[in-house]
């Protein structure tokens, strides 16, 4: 086939085809549409202001690792004057997440920005191979999920930041609108799709690459030469999640435009207020301080059953029943420290890129 | 016969498949199999074709894939959701399987279906 001239600036040679609009490409041009979306995002979207402190969620994979890299150049071409942060939460996977902090840490220094790690083994007491040790392989990414998001808000508090960007890509979301469908799981459908998401007195979180396809974010680390870490996580991945996930996949080898339909989908769904008025109201975890919908939060329900030796109490209504016969939590158990939103300055030091 | 030499690099993760080796170079028959069997039989009675990436990619199935083949291929042609690149253009721009291999190309397959 003879090469074909890029659709945009018709000298250089093609070399990507854009899954979102077909168009053919060359190299320049795609880093350049790619850059000035995630932009567009950011600016119709008002993400951010002058002055915010902003942390990414870093594990080291692709796209948080594109992420970092495309908020500091945005951050620099058109001074968003924002202080750029990476928070990286350590599971303590032994062979997955020790090596992928590596990668981190090599993205601290090559792009410059703090970077604070935080570990389930300092917060919970409990790093996800020893839980996995106590409950097995079923139920462990329950385990993590609840908890990581929970790291995720106190490294913020700690940073003493506004904001949290994830890497979450378009792919990613139609995903999780499929899921929520296929669950019935109408609170979480409505929530999904919003770019930026804010609990009462939680850190804002905001997906700024909500519109960008995962082939692009691949292909653009791929050209960029960006240093990233793809290891599936040795403990069970998410089945429900994998089967959306190749769903998704061959709807989109049929009909590359899929991916942004279900997400616009997703946004045009209107919750009746009937089912809103039986969702729960957002309280304080009386443990530890937390946004929760019940008494105690997901996390310190959790983290009681490991510690009690119950660790399905938290996943079952029966086990918990069990739980509950037993008496109250005792005096001594372990809890996550009472969580609230730092002001003023950082409470600790960051490691600064030496 | 003659043959081509080519450069198969994997990424974001798809090496674990072949051997955790992210680099090979190998050689292939300029002309092979319309069928895509890559076993050495007699080639005599078989109609061929120019090599291309389909063939490619069923050698690398059936020579140096390591595990589970479901993650590689689907259907006759890479699994949905891995990335090629010829000579770093999207195979989509050409031709995918359908593209002529020549001496020296560089065919490169990204995963992205590995965690982000």
């Amino acid at each position: 086939m003879a090469p074909r001239a890029c659709a945009l600036c018709q000298k250089g040679k093609a070399m990507v085809k854009r899954p979102k609009t077909g168009q053919q490409i060359c190299r320049d041009c795609f880093f350049y549409v790619f850059e000035t979306e995630v932009h567009n995002t950011i600016t119709q979207s008002n993400l951010f202001k002058p002055g915010d402190r902003v942390a990414i969620g870093a594990s080291g994979g692709k796209d948080s690792t594109v992420l970092a890299y495309v908020m500091k150049t945005l951050n620099e071409r058109y001074q968003y004057g924002l202080e750029l942060f990476l928070l990286s939460i350590d599971e303590g996977i032994t062979g997955y997440r020790d090596d992928s902090l590596e990668t981190v840490k090599r993205n601290q220094e090559q792009y410059d920005m703090p970077l604070k790690i935080l570990s389930y083994d300092e917060l919970y007491g409990w790093t996800m191979d020893a839980i996995v040790s106590q409950v097995g392989r079923k139920n462990n990414c329950t385990f993590c999920g609840v908890f990581r998001r929970q790291a995720l808000d106190r490294g913020a508090a700690i940073l003493n930041v506004d904001h949290i960007v994830t890497g979450h890509n378009a792919d990613d979301i139609a995903e999780t609108v499929l899921m929520n469908i296929m669950r019935g799981d109408i609170a979480r459908l409505g929530r999904c799709t919003s770019i930026c998401t804010q609990g009462e007195d939680t850190i804002r979180r905001s997906k700024p690459f909500k519109y960008a396809y995962e082939k692009e974010i691949v292909m653009y680390a791929y050209f960029k030469k960006l240093d990233y870490f793809s290891t599936e996580c040795i403990y069970s991945p998410d089945a429900y999640r994998g089967h959306a996930r190749a769903f998704l996949k061959d709807l989109e080898a049929a009909r590359p435009s899929a991916i942004i339909d279900i997400i616009h989908s997703g946004e045009a769904f209107e919750i009746k207020e009937e089912i809103k008025a039986t969702q729960k109201v957002q309280q304080t975890c009386k443990r530890c301080g937390y946004m929760s919908s019940n008494e105690l939060c997901k996390a310190c329900t959790l983290l009681e059953g490991l510690e009690r030796g119950m660790a399905n109490s938290g996943i079952t209504d029966r086990a918990r029943k069990k739980l509950e016969a037993e008496g109250p939590a005792p005096d001594n158990l372990r809890t996550i420290p009472y969580f609230k939103l730092a002001s003023g300055n950082p409470t600790i030091t960051v490691e600064t890129p030496s | 016969m003659s043959t081509l030499n080519l450069k198969i690099e994997f990424g974001g993760g798809l090496e674990l498949l072949f051997s955790n080796q992210r680099s090979y170079q190998i050689a292939l028959p300029s002309l092979v199999p319309k069928d895509n069997s890559t076993a050495e039989e007699s080639l005599a009675m078989k109609e061929m074709k120019a090599l291309d990436v389909d063939y490619l990619i069923h050698h690398m199935r059936d020579h140096m894939l390591q595990e589970r083949v479901e993650l590689f291929m689907e259907k006759d042609t890479v699994r949905p959701g891995i990335l090629v690149l010829i000579n770093d253009t999207d195979w989509e721009l050409e031709g995918e399987g359908d593209y002529k291999l020549q001496e020296g190309d560089e065919v490169v397959f990204i995963s992205t279906l590995h965690g982000g």
